[in-house]
């Protein structure tokens, strides 16, 4: 029963992380800060509901645990590579953005070249 | 003589460790039939791409890099909490307070994988993410920038991991 | 008691999905209609395991897995094709 208790509230927990995540999306001014706010909630989010449900069902946790796992390598490496072509085809940053170095090397390796 | 074998040919060991464990969580049993058949599917899945990067790829087997491992997650899922604390902190004020900013940092990471991973847990912790890598320098995404030094960066962002993942890859 | 908490956490999901949704409506850029893509898988797998856990069947996990996997693939294809470009 405290068992069951738990891991509800780990799927409350959970729920209220992902909706951090889609207020994020939903607030944030640029697309970099969207896909922070967009990968962490939501890593957590699905995370910490991945680990009520193992809480609910004991015997599905093996699954569920691969699945965790799984979304624990693949989450911030699929915002990584997002990332990187965002910065590449040149999409704007907020205007409150203060240093962009990437851009600043670019500019001098091509300057030097 | 065994750890010999097992020394040359960690790649193919490693994975095919991990693909068994993967084969056995998904099926949720050790009957022998079902052993059977993933043993021969991973061995073959191991020597077929023993060239390819992988977890193991350049791994040390050594104690103090599986206990590195141990507490390289420890502290990766700590960081992990304390980061969406942060960021929910963030997305719930009203006035939204950001200071985004990219960062040029150090990495002392030699291996392909380490690096990997370091990005990779860089990115899911406190307001930073990944953006470019090239050689030792890493590009960074920061949510609400505390500083633009490189050495100082580095030391905030970097080392937290980079102390685990030096004993575990080097 | 648990399945009340199981619908809150189900009510919660669903307003981020809607808030995603929105971004990926808005975008402006291709890449905030990627994020919030992604966004909304990792959400709709969240939703697969709570469906799962409402009808207590465990196949559904194996739908999750394998759409973890596809919305990993999909958007790394995608990124890397808006990246080509540049």
């Amino acid at each position: 029963m405290t068992l069951d208790l738990a891991g509800a509230i780990l799927l409350v927990a959970g729920g209220a992380f992902l909706f951090l995540g889609g207020l994020g999306l939903y607030r944030m001014p640029d697309t970099f800060n969207r896909i922070q706010v967009g990968t962490k909630a939501t890593t957590l989010g699905t995370v910490l509901s991945l680990a009520g449900a193992g809480c609910l069902q004991p015997e599905w946790s093996f699954k569920l645990v691969l699945i965790g796992i799984f979304l624990l390598f693949t989450n911030p490496l699929s915002s990584q590579v997002l990332a990187r072509s965002a910065h590449r085809i040149g999409v704007a940053q907020a205007p409150e953005t203060r240093v962009d170095h990437l851009a600043e090397d670019q500019k001098r390796g091509r300057d030097e070249s | 003589m065994i750890s010999d074998i097992l020394e040359r040919h960690r790649q193919i060991v490693g994975v095919f460790a991990a693909l068994m464990i993967f084969w056995v969580l998904l099926n949720g049993t050790v009957a022998p039939d079902v052993l059977a058949l993933g043993a021969v599917v991973a061995l073959l899945i191991s020597v077929a791409f023993k060239d390819t990067l992988s977890f193991f790829s350049d791994f040390r087997f050594t104690p103090a890099a599986v206990w590195a491992t141990v507490l390289y997650f420890a502290y990766f899922f700590k960081e992990l909490v304390v980061a969406n604390l942060k960021l929910s902190a963030v997305v719930l004020h009203p006035a939204l307070p950001i200071k985004p900013g990219l960062v040029k940092v150090r990495t002392n990471l030699k291996t392909p994988m380490g690096r990997l991973l370091l990005a990779n847990s860089i990115t899911l912790t406190p307001g930073t993410l990944s953006v470019e890598m090239d050689g030792q320098w890493l590009y960074v995404h920061w949510v609400v920038m505390e500083t633009d030094d490189v050495d100082e960066a580095t030391a905030k962002i970097v080392r937290g991991f980079e102390r685990f993942l030096e004993v575990m890859y080097g | 008691m648990v399945e009340t908490l199981i619908l809150v956490a189900a009510a919660l999901a669903g307003a981020a999905f809607v808030l995603a949704l929105d971004r990926f409506v808005r975008g402006p850029v291709a890449a905030d209609r990627v994020i919030a893509f992604d966004v909304l898988t990792i959400i709709a797998i969240t939703g697969i395991v709570l469906t799962a856990l409402f009808e207590g069947r465990a196949v559904y996990l194996d739908v999750a897995l394998v759409y973890a996997l596809l919305s990993f693939l999909g958007v790394i294809v995608v990124a890397r094709y808006l990246g080509k470009g540049a």
